[in-house]
Formats: C-alpha cells, structure tokens, sequence
C-alpha cells in the first residue's frame, strides 16, 4: 500500500488508485475508533483544522470537524454568513487570516469550481476540497466507495447507476472519476437537460430510461434533486421528474438481487427516492453518514504525513 | 530626415513582395523599396539582416479602456504597449464609461491619442445608443469624429430588428458593422467552452452555437442589406464555415481571429487560472484546427489581439467572478510567431496580410503596404529573438496573460510610426 | 502552482527505530528451539506471578508482538488446559514520533474482541528498547477499558530505554550499542524463527 503525498486534496482525478485504496484501507481501523466507547485518539494533537463552508452543509461540516475531534485535532469552523465575507472581504483576505491564525489544514466548500485550487494556490495549508461547484466532492466519493466496497467486498468491475441531476453534481463527477480506476461500468440516467455535454467522453454509459439503466446493476447511487433547478427551465415538474426517475422497489427489480442503495443526502422523499426504498435493507444511505467520518478520519491522517 | 532599412527580408502581402533588400525613407513616407538602395550620407542605417520588415502591424480590436477604466489601461498605457507590442495602428472598442456612442467621446479618444503621439488609434463607435441594443447611434456624427467602424463590443445585438436597422443606416457611411456574435440567452453564465472539458471541470459551458447562431443571423442580414459584416473575434468551426460560404456567395463579410483562439484550448482550465478565462472562451482542439485552416486559406482577413487588460482584483479571485479576457497587445506577434509561424502551420506571408492589408481593408485605412508615397508606419520583426513572458514587465496596466512564463520566439525588433521608431527591442523609444 | 510533494509511503510499522536498509547481519543470538524455550518459560512465569490464569488476556503488539501472543497464550493454555484471549493492538494512532517531514505510517486494525475491563493484560511485543512503543501500548489499551493490571511480556530486552519502562517478563537480555538493531523474525511472517543482531553498514 501506498499513498502519494501531496499538500492538497483537490479531486479524485489527482489520486492513483494505489491512494485511493490505502484511504479505504485506513478507514477500516478508524470506523472501529469512532464506533468504540472512546471515540478519540491523540494522533493529530496540537494540529488545527478550520472548516470554511460558503455553502450550507452542515452533514458534510460536521463530519469533517468530527473526524477531525476523534483524531484530537483542534477543529474550528468559520461561520461565512457571520463573517467578514458578508462584508465584501476577498477569498483571498480570508484565506490568509486563517492561515494567520496558526490553521494546518483548510476544509473548503465553495458554489464555484475550481475555487479550492485557487485556495490552494495561495496558502501554506493543507487544502480539502469538500465540495466545488459542479466539480468535485472527493471526500463524498470516497465514503460512498468504501461504503460499496464493505458491502460487496470487492470494487472491481461493478455496474453502477448514477440517477438524477449529474449535469450540477459534483457527487456524480467525484464518483465517476473514482469507480473508473475500478473497471466499473457506469451509467448515468437521468432528464436529457441534466445530463452534461460529452458526458459518454468520461467513459459511461448515458441512459434516459431509468429500466433501462438499472437493469442488472450492483449499486444505485441516486442524487439529491436541486428543486430550484425546475424554476430554471430544466425539468417541466417535479412530479414528471419523479413519475420518470424516483427509484422505486418496482423499478430496482431489473438490477441485481442484492442491489446497494446510495444516497449522498439530505433526500427528497418520494422526489428521487421512495421512502420505503430508503428505509429498507439494501439502503445504505445512514452507514454512508458513519463511513464518511471514518474515511474523513482516514484522509487527514494520511494528509498530515509529509515528504521528509 | 532619411532611413535606410537595410538587409531585411522585406514582406508586403499588398504587392506580393517577399524578398531581401532595402526600404528607404524620407520625411516620414516610403520613399523606395528595392534589392540594394544606396542612400547618400545624410541618411541614417538601420542593419535588419535577419529580421522581416513588414508594413506596420495594425490591431483592429483593442480596448483601451479609457474613458472611465483608466485603473485597467488608459489611452497612453495602451498604445505604449501596442507600440512594444509591434503595432502602429490600432482600433479601439467603444465599451468604455461613458460608451463611445457620441461624437465627444470619439473626440476625447483621438485627442487622447494624438496627445501621446505614438500610435494612430482609430476608436471604433458604439452601434446602439449605451450599447443597449435599442436605438442605433448618430453614425454620422460618429464618422466626422474619426470612428471607422461601429460595435457594441463587449455584448450582442440581440434584437434583430435593431441589428438590420444599424446595418441599413451605416452603409451610407460605408462602415464596417463589427458584430460581437452572442446569443446572450445560450452563453448566460457561462465560464467557458461547452464541452468535455466543461463538463470535467464542472463549469457552466458557453455553446459554440451560442456563437454560430448569430453569425449565421447577422450574415443573412447582410445578405439582405447589402451591407459591410466584420464578424470580431471568430472562435468556431462553424462560424469560419458560415462566413466561408457567406464570401462565395458575394456577402460582404469579414472576419477576424485572436492570437489566443489559435493557440490555446479549452483544456488549459484545468487549474482554474483566470488568466485563460476570455469571451468568446478558449475553444476545444477541433475548432482551434479549423481555425487556422481558416487563417492559412484566407477565409480569416485578419489578426486581432482583443486586447483585453484588467486590473488585478477582477482576476484573483474565485473563477467565476474573474472577468473575461487577456491583456494581449505585447504578446500577440511573438506568440503567432511561435506557435503558428516557426511550426509551419502558417506562411509567413499570410500572417504579415492579417496584420496589415487585411484589417486595413476592413476599416478603409490607408496604410498596411510598403508602396512607394505612403506613411512609413513599419513594424520589424526578429523571428530569431526569444524572451521569457513576464507580464510584470508589460507596458500595459492589465498583466492578465496566459502565455506568463512561457518562451516566445519571434519578437517586434522595432516598430516606427511616420518614418519614426517608437519602440526598440522591447522598450520604447 | 499546486505545489504536490510526492513521497511514497511505507510500511514502517514493523520496525523499532531503524529503517532496514544498509544492514548487514552481525551475530544469531536466538535460533528456533531458543524462542521456544523462552516462550514456554515465560508462560510458566506468568502462570506463578498471576498465581493462575484467571481474568488473563494476551494481547500482542503489531506486528511481531502479534504472533509472539498467539504463541504465549496458547502455551499458557496448554499447561493450564484452558483458552486464554489473545488480541492484537495497532499503536500507529498513539505513536509520539508522527510528523509532517515523513510519510504516514500504515494504520492497521486493533483486534480485541473482548472486554479487557478488569482484565490482568499481558502485553507482548519483540524487543524492548526505548520503551515508546509500550507506552503507547498502554494509551492504546487503555483507550479500549480499564484492566485490572497490565504486564509487559518481551522476547529481547535490548536496554537503551528513554522512558521509564521495564518488562515483567523478558526472553533474552541482550546488551547491544545503538548502532546495532536486533530483527526479531517470526515464522508467520517472516518464514523463520529467529533472532538476529544486526549492524548499520
């Protein structure tokens, strides 16, 4: 096992699948930290973790500080809508006062691609990206990848379905980019308006017909629906979104028996997912919360080790 | 006062002259062009073996930003680096603040120019009244003013009636309506080239359709007007496509093409630099291709460096507040020279005719040649000259550049305007 | 630019101080028969300290401690006719010497699939020699419950330690300079039972 260390965690697309395996490997024994009495090891002492979101999340915030406290890191998190950014302050200035303020490592979550590596590009800290515009969620892959592979054991060669709205999702993106390293076949369904130019040239399949696409596949990974997608002109309704797309028992009798069922949350119940799909036993949808801590855990400390 | 250009491969695309010898001049006009010219003592001598003498390089799409953005280029920081840059004439666009669409502001502009005293800078008018897209300008007034052309630069005339109606009204002046072609609504939010790219790097894409649309829109209603179309900044396959069929069939219609559209791909944003963010965007391989096959068989007229200089703030910054556009004035011959001409993609010959007859055609200018009797407005060229780009180093306010870095080879060795050389290696003079 | 420092990790978990490279083997200080011997001694010891087996685990440090424990425990077994636990504890997360100038040591699982509250723990790794690794041991352990007591069980005592640490039970004394390493190498992983000094080239 191996992993490359770099300064930043920007995207998947920068990870060999050597990296990728060694993070899913070292979240093993870091799900048994935080699944234990006491959910704390000293390792990342004296380090200090600052989560900046510019985007409302707290399920992805709070996972990261949490992964962050179980490593005994000092994990803070800047508030932006109570923050000097309402005041006009540049990304720039803000970057540098949390650098200033003693900060190892900068957690990022921005509307706009890209806007991690410009962070990145000016700072000494260590950089993750959790979440960027339309770009990627490396973090959000990650978990949703060990979470296939403790079910099914292995990644290799799975067929896997990404439904919903891939043409905004960085989730989508992150997972495609990932489970390629595999040999997965990957499909994409989903309204033709939200499926994103040239998407076949990343290497998946392109499915307009939700039966179609889920027919004999190991695992669904089903995307959360920006509901004010539907104001802008890309779907007519919401319910002609979800009499096409919402992944319903009956439509997942085409994929394999024991089919996996992801969602990267919050869900729109009856919108994208039946509510007795979620609920039911090939949902994986709350270890998926638990595994991401563990694989958060695992990517800091991996992190934290430099070249000598 | 007598200069004697001596030595240099001497190329005038206006009368198919390509060939080694001497350009004389005289009291700011070429006085002969010839083999071997032996001038009396009085005449001071300029060695260009080694280097192209060519007639004086005119950019037709600039912003010069002043009035109103003069914390991003004002007139004499843009024609400081239009001179370094190689350039004698250039034409400015009119979306400064106040707009160019009235005769005091054309006024300002070339009273500006005129003031600093390098080079000849011909604004070009606004086509609607605030570049609205809602009343046509008082052209006219626009004309006497010294405009030779007419845009709304910067943003599309989306509303057809109005575009026909610009068209119609500036045939009487014989001016060329210069159409920045975009469909607002297909381009709205968009941060680059739609695409595999686009879609890898998560950015909102700007179709080529978006483009090609209303090329297509504004070469019909040239069909139909009889009028003079000058597509700026063509970037597409399509585009080229439409204006190469639109020639054949007699439609008056020009084009031109930047530096940066025949050198630079979509696939360049994959570190999110905002310095390769520009509008029209960066376009994938298989236009940039058609591109220059459109350049090398002529359907292109000319080179333009759509100079675009901003101030930093707009550009460091997150990707999608960056502002469009490259400050380009100062690279624009040494990076046709390197990626076009040392590679054999482009003749020589054909990159000296799009940067003089070509957009002097365009604009009725009388310059772009070396005849005998004409303005001494000279750029030479040493193809052997090859310097890092430090944008720091820029004439020009804006350093928003994406060839930052990188080795050119091909530099303006000197650029002389009437007879009179304003910029020397780099510096001017 | 994105500044990336490439590094290729390494599993470093195994070693006690001294990367293995540029060694060259000095002196066998212990063959198989000799690690059985002292295995099967210290048993009988932790057998007549803890006056019998009752509450006694074994719980072996990675990666040498592991198979060591195996070993104890069933000889303890064996004599006493019963079966003792044995569990394995990794210390990567307790090390103190984790910095940002190297690359991350592998993290492996700690398996202690039993309640050590109220426990007599035997803890159990190859050499013993700064004493670090047994004081993270005990951070480690202690993390998972509150045993009654623990003990420190080692093949090799190697002395040079920087903590105040001893061993309860020790296979081999042996004095050895810092430059010298002793490998321990056991069957399941290393194909042979053996113990080796070995010096820096």
């Amino acid at each position: 096992m191996v992993f490359t260390h770099r300064k930043d965690l920007l995207g998947l697309a920068d990870l060999s699948r050597d990296d990728i395996d060694t993070i899913l490997d070292t979240a093993v024994p870091m799900k048994d930290v935080l699944t234990r009495d006491i959910k704390k090891v000293p390792t990342l002492r004296g380090k200090v973790i600052c989560t900046v979101f510019y985007e409302n999340s707290t399920r992805t915030r709070t996972s990261f500080e949490l992964a962050g406290k179980y490593l005994s890191a000092d994990t803070v998190n800047l508030a932006v809508s109570t923050s000097s950014v309402q005041k006009g302050e540049s990304l720039k200035d803000t970057i540098k006062t949390i650098e200033a303020m003693g900060t190892d490592v900068m957690i990022i979550r921005h509307s706009m691609s890209g806007t991690p590596h410009y962070v990145a590009r000016n700072t000494h800290m260590r950089v993750i990206n959790a979440g960027d515009g339309a770009h990627e969620h490396p973090t959000q892959a990650l978990l949703d990848m060990y979470s296939i592979r403790e079910k099914k054991g292995s990644l290799e060669g799975l067929k896997v379905a990404i439904v919903g709205d891939i043409e905004h999702s960085r989730v989508a993106r992150s997972n495609i980019i990932g489970l390629s390293k595999y040999g997965c076949e990957i499909r994409v369904v989903g309204p033709a308006t939200l499926l994103p130019a040239e998407i076949e040239a990343l290497g998946v399949k392109k499915y307009y017909d939700v039966e179609e696409a889920l027919d004999g596949v190991d695992v669904v990974n089903v995307l959360r629906l920006q509901l004010e997608r539907q104001k802008k002109g890309l779907f007519p309704s919401i319910s002609e979104y979800s009499q096409r797309f919402c992944i319903t028992h009956k439509r997942l009798s085409v994929a394999k028996k024991d089919v996996l069922v992801l969602h990267p949350g919050p869900m729109n119940r009856g919108v994208e997912i039946d509510s007795r799909v979620a609920e039911s036993a090939i949902s994986v949808v709350n270890e998926q919360v638990t595994n991401g801590v563990a694989v958060r855990m695992a990517l800091l400390y991996l992190m934290m080790g430099g070249a000598a | 006062m007598k200069l004697l250009i001596k030595g240099g491969r001497i190329i005038d695309p206006a009368n198919n002259l390509d060939m080694t010898g001497d350009v004389l001049i005289e009291d700011g006009l070429i006085k002969a062009v010839a083999p071997a010219i032996t001038a009396g003592d009085d005449a001071e001598v300029m060695d260009a073996a080694g280097l192209i003498v060519c007639p004086g390089f005119i950019d037709m799409h600039v912003h010069l930003r002043e009035p109103g953005f003069e914390y991003k280029e004002t007139i004499a920081t843009g024609v400081r680096a239009a001179a370094v840059g190689g350039f004698t004439t250039v034409s400015c666009m009119p979306n400064t603040d106040p707009v160019c669409d009235n005769r005091a502001v054309a006024s300002f502009v070339v009273e500006a120019a005129r003031r600093e005293g390098l080079v000849n800078v011909h604004p070009i008018g606004c086509i609607t009244k605030g570049q609205q897209g809602q009343e046509i300008t008082e052209m006219a007034a626009l004309v006497e003013a010294g405009c030779v052309g007419i845009s709304d630069d910067g943003k599309p005339v989306m509303n057809a009636e109005v575009m026909r109606r610009a068209l119609e009204y500036a045939l009487m002046f014989k001016l060329p309506v210069v159409s920045h072609c975009e469909d607002a609504n297909l381009s709205e939010g968009g941060q680059m080239h739609e695409g595999y790219y686009s879609t890898l790097y998560g950015l909102k894409g700007i179709p080529a359709v978006a483009e090609e649309s209303m090329v297509a829109r504004d070469i019909m209603l040239t069909r139909m007007t009889g009028s003079r179309l000058h597509i700026a900044h063509i970037s597409t396959r399509e585009s080229l496509e439409l204006v190469r069929k639109a020639k054949e069939s007699g439609i008056n219609v020009s084009c031109e093409v930047t530096p940066h559209h025949l050198t630079l791909t979509d696939k360049e944003l994959a570190e999110y630099d905002t310095d390769y963010k520009v509008n029209p965007p960066l376009r994938s391989l298989e236009h940039v291709e058609a591109l220059i096959a459109g350049l090398r068989d002529g359907t292109i007229d000319c080179l333009a460096s759509d100079h675009a200089p901003h101030e930093k703030e707009v550009k460091d910054c997150e990707f999608n507040l960056a502002a469009f556009g490259i400050s380009g004035l100062e690279t624009a011959v040494p990076v046709v020279f390197t990626h076009l001409v040392a590679t054999g993609k482009v003749d020589v010959n054909t990159v000296v005719k799009a940067w003089t007859v070509g957009p002097a055609r365009v604009l009725g200018l009388d310059r772009g040649t070396l005849t005998p009797g004409k303005v001494a407005d000279i750029t030479i060229i040493d193809p052997n000259e090859s310097r890092r780009v430090d944008p720091q180093q820029f004439y020009s306010k804006g350093k928003n550049n994406p060839y930052k870095g990188m080795n050119l080879k091909g530099w303006p060795y000197a650029t002389l305007v009437n007879g009179r050389v304003i910029a020397w290696k780099g510096q001017l003079v | 630019m994105r500044s990336t420092l490439f590094l290729h990790g390494v599993d470093l978990s195994y070693c006690k101080g001294v990367l293995r490279v540029g060694l060259i083997e000095k002196k066998k200080i212990m063959d198989e028969t000799a690690m059985r011997r002292a295995i099967t001694r210290i048993a009988h010891e932790v057998i007549e300290r803890n006056k019998g087996v009752k509450d006694l685990v074994v719980v072996g440090i990675r990666r040498r401690g592991g198979p060591l424990a195996e070993r104890l425990a069933a000889k303890i077994g064996e004599i006493e006719g019963v079966v003792i636990p044995v569990g394995l504890l990794d210390i990567t997360l307790y090390r103190d010497d984790l910095t940002a100038l190297g690359p991350q040591p592998l993290v492996h699982r700690t398996e202690v699939g039993f309640d050590i509250n109220g426990k007599k723990v035997v803890l159990v790794d190859d050499v013993l020699y700064t004493g670090r690794t047994v004081r993270a041991a005990m951070d480690a352990l202690t993390d998972l419950g509150r045993p009654r007591s623990i003990q420190l069980a080692v093949l090799v005592d190697r002395g040079h330690r920087e903590l105040p640490i001893k061993a309860d039970f020790v296979g081999k004394n042996v004095p050895t300079s810092s430059r010298e390493t002793v490998s321990v190498r056991v069957q399941e992983i290393d194909g042979i039972d053996e113990v080796v000094i070995e010096e820096k080239t």
